[in-house]
């Protein structure tokens, strides 16, 4: 894992020193709230539905052991004893009190973490792939080049105030467990020739207007990497649109422009940034790279797990994934129990988790965007052991991509901008769906409580979307969605339901996909072959035409 | 319609009620206010700084109790609806 030098750790203790100061200074009365908020919000604190809301960035959702005990530490001392992993691979505090928050994040800063740029119209968390390091099919380890952005972007004064927020993400390969194309800038760690380089999509995204990102370079050099990403930001800080929040993402700009003509541009601005000698140097590059040098695996180990007990071997085939080391797995943990809320995790449960990281996992741990977590490198041999525990915590869920591994943003439990809970909805679904997750297989139901779509509706295969419908929750429908290497956007059914009548048509939408789909066929598959008619009849019946 | 008057506590983030003479933490303490009359209030309480995000919000008379028309501001007054556990006690938001 990455650690700070003293650059990093100065920055981020000033960070806290500074805003320890305008805190008092608020406290105090010397500072007003419309001169304090874009200071508290520049540190990741907002004021939410019922309390102040800190949101902590996790670099692409990579922790250590004392990293995830103290976000433990952060639930049990500062707030209510949980915290709710993000689809962003952050985590979010509901109930932090103000005059404490500058001692929280002083406690942050001691584990090289912090709140800042998880608010406001700049480049936020850089995101990955969770099993970067460990995923037998990747390139490389995706991470030093996420690092690498992290250090760029962080506190970069020319893209301080963008157009609008800014997201990359950032894989190494051809699965995508990231949702890289519905990003800003999704970028492709890819070999060529002997070299590394990377595919880059711009102008991704969901929300109000959901665009998968096109491709605007096949290849980039790795040694072109930031000056690259800069000529982006460039273009986009210099023609995005400020006039209209709507159309302020980078996605618009891109479509407006077409992919070729803007990728036009960012060549014509590269070939200028390229001169400035922005682009890390090669020794600084191999100095980041051996942060994530691989563990010290072990040789010879067995594969073979004894998996009489049938849960245990259920959890095994469902939770675990192949790994780069032989006689090593992946091993994901859910955060949906059924009937609980999707991504949340007690401060006990966190320092279980920490704990086997430091014992099984080469002190590691990963969130995943799909608010599940993950210990990327345990020993076949070891994986009772673990399940045992997480078993005892209650984290011994197995059903990773399956119709209860709900995606869920907070909704109007917890946000001030949604229009609908979304929580409950995830619930009820998890209930009835559960009987049934095994026969219906891969099954990924994602839902928003609004078109911000922080619950990824448009990348669900089943997406649910609540809005206000003359003063009531009413959600929307979509089919269709993926988030993955077969990135597509999820399409409006018909019309929407209240709460009880979304899960009854989910209900329906699932009995219909088992009566016609083929042996083996996921959702996702029935519904690109057939189309919306079946599951549109089974909804609406022969009241909805078209 | 009558209008109740919120804002959240300065220091700790609360959702706060105005209960006639000061601030409530508890929704059942609100009261009802003519919109001039909770303009001018929240325009006096404004000065101070202490409450954040005032607001006046509509409100409805049901059952003999004072409700906030909008789903959002029911939910405020109550507290997340799937974690009852950090409700405010003795409320109900529907």
């Amino acid at each position: 894992m990455y650690q700070y030098d003293t650059i990093d750790q100065a920055l981020v203790d000033a960070r806290v020193a500074e805003y320890r100061d305008q805190l008092e200074r608020r406290l105090s009365g010397a500072l007003d709230e419309d001169h304090f908020k874009p200071l508290r919000l520049k540190n990741g604190l907002y004021l939410q539905l019922h309390a102040y809301m800190l949101r902590v960035a996790i670099p692409y959702g990579t922790l250590s052991g004392r990293q995830l005990r103290m976000l433990g530490h952060i639930a049990r001392r500062y707030d209510r004893g949980y915290g709710h992993f993000t689809t962003r691979q952050n985590i979010q505090y509901n109930w932090i009190r103000l005059e404490e928050s500058a001692d929280l994040l002083a406690d942050l800063a001691t584990v090289e973490m912090h709140a800042i740029q998880t608010s406001g119209n700049c480049i936020r968390n850089i995101s990955s792939d969770q099993y970067a390091g460990a995923a037998a099919d990747e390139v490389e380890d995706p991470r030093p080049w996420a690092e690498l952005l992290r250090q760029w972007s962080s506190f970069h004064p020319e893209f301080s105030y963008l157009p609008r927020k800014f997201k990359i993400a950032v894989i190494a390969s051809e699965t995508d467990r990231a949702a890289m194309r519905l990003h800003d800038i999704g970028l492709q760690l890819v070999r060529q020739d002997g070299a590394i380089g990377f595919r880059v999509h711009v102008g991704g995204g969901m929300g109000r207007t959901p665009i998968i990102g096109p491709l605007i370079r096949e290849f980039l050099p790795a040694q072109d990497f930031l000056s690259y990403c800069e000529a982006i930001l460039r273009v986009y800080n210099r023609y995005g649109r400020r006039d209209n929040i709507y159309k302020a993402r980078i996605k618009i700009l891109v479509h407006d422009l077409g992919a070729a003509e803007f990728a036009r541009q960012v060549a014509e601005e590269h070939a200028h940034v390229k001169t400035l000698g922005l682009d890390a140097p090669e020794a600084e590059i191999a100095r980041i790279r051996d942060f994530f040098a691989p563990p010290p695996f072990e040789v010879g180990l067995p594969d073979v797990v004894d998996q009489a007990d049938p849960d245990f071997a259920l959890w095994v085939d469902r939770q675990t994934a192949a790994h780069k080391a032989p006689g090593y797995r992946i091993v994901n943990i859910s955060l949906k129990p059924v009937g609980k809320i999707p991504g949340d995790a007690s401060a006990d449960q966190m320092d279980v988790i920490a704990g086997l990281a430091e014992r099984f996992s080469f002190d590691e741990i990963r969130v995943t965007h799909a608010q599940n977590l993950v210990l990327p490198h345990v020993k076949a041999a070891d994986l009772k052991a673990v399940w045992e525990a997480l078993d005892a915590a209650g984290l011994a869920d197995a059903n990773l991509d399956l119709a209860t591994d709900i995606i869920a943003c907070p909704g109007m439990d917890y946000c001030t901008l949604a229009n609908a809970r979304s929580i409950p909805v995830a619930q009820r679904l998890a209930d009835v769906l559960a009987p049934r997750e095994a026969e219906l297989g891969e099954l990924k139901i994602k839902v928003s409580g609004c078109i911000n779509g922080c619950g990824h509706h448009h990348a669900g295969h089943i997406g649910i979307l609540g809005v206000d419908r003359k003063g009531h929750e009413n959600y929307q429908l979509l089919l269709g969605g993926s988030g993955a290497e077969d990135t597509s956007l999820a399409q409006i059914l018909g019309p929407g339901f209240d709460e009880a009548g979304i899960v009854a048509a989910v209900e329906k939408v699932t009995a219909a996909y088992l009566g016609v789909r083929t042996e083996g066929e996921r959702f996702l598959d029935t519904y690109r072959r057939l189309g919306a008619a079946p599951f549109k009849a089974a909804v609406y019946g022969e009241t909805v035409r078209g | 319609m009558v209008k109740l008057l919120t804002g959240n506590a300065l220091l700790r983030g609360d959702v706060l009620w105005w209960d006639g003479k000061g601030w409530s933490l508890s929704i059942a303490d609100a009261v009802a206010l003519e919109p001039e009359e909770g303009a001018a209030i929240l325009q006096r309480e404004a000065v101070s700084e202490r409450v954040s995000d005032l607001a006046l919000i509509d409100a409805e008379n049901v059952d003999g109790r004072l409700r906030p028309v909008k789903i959002r501001e029911r939910i405020r007054g109550f507290g997340p609806t799937v974690r009852p556990d950090l409700a405010v006690a003795g409320q109900e938001w529907r």
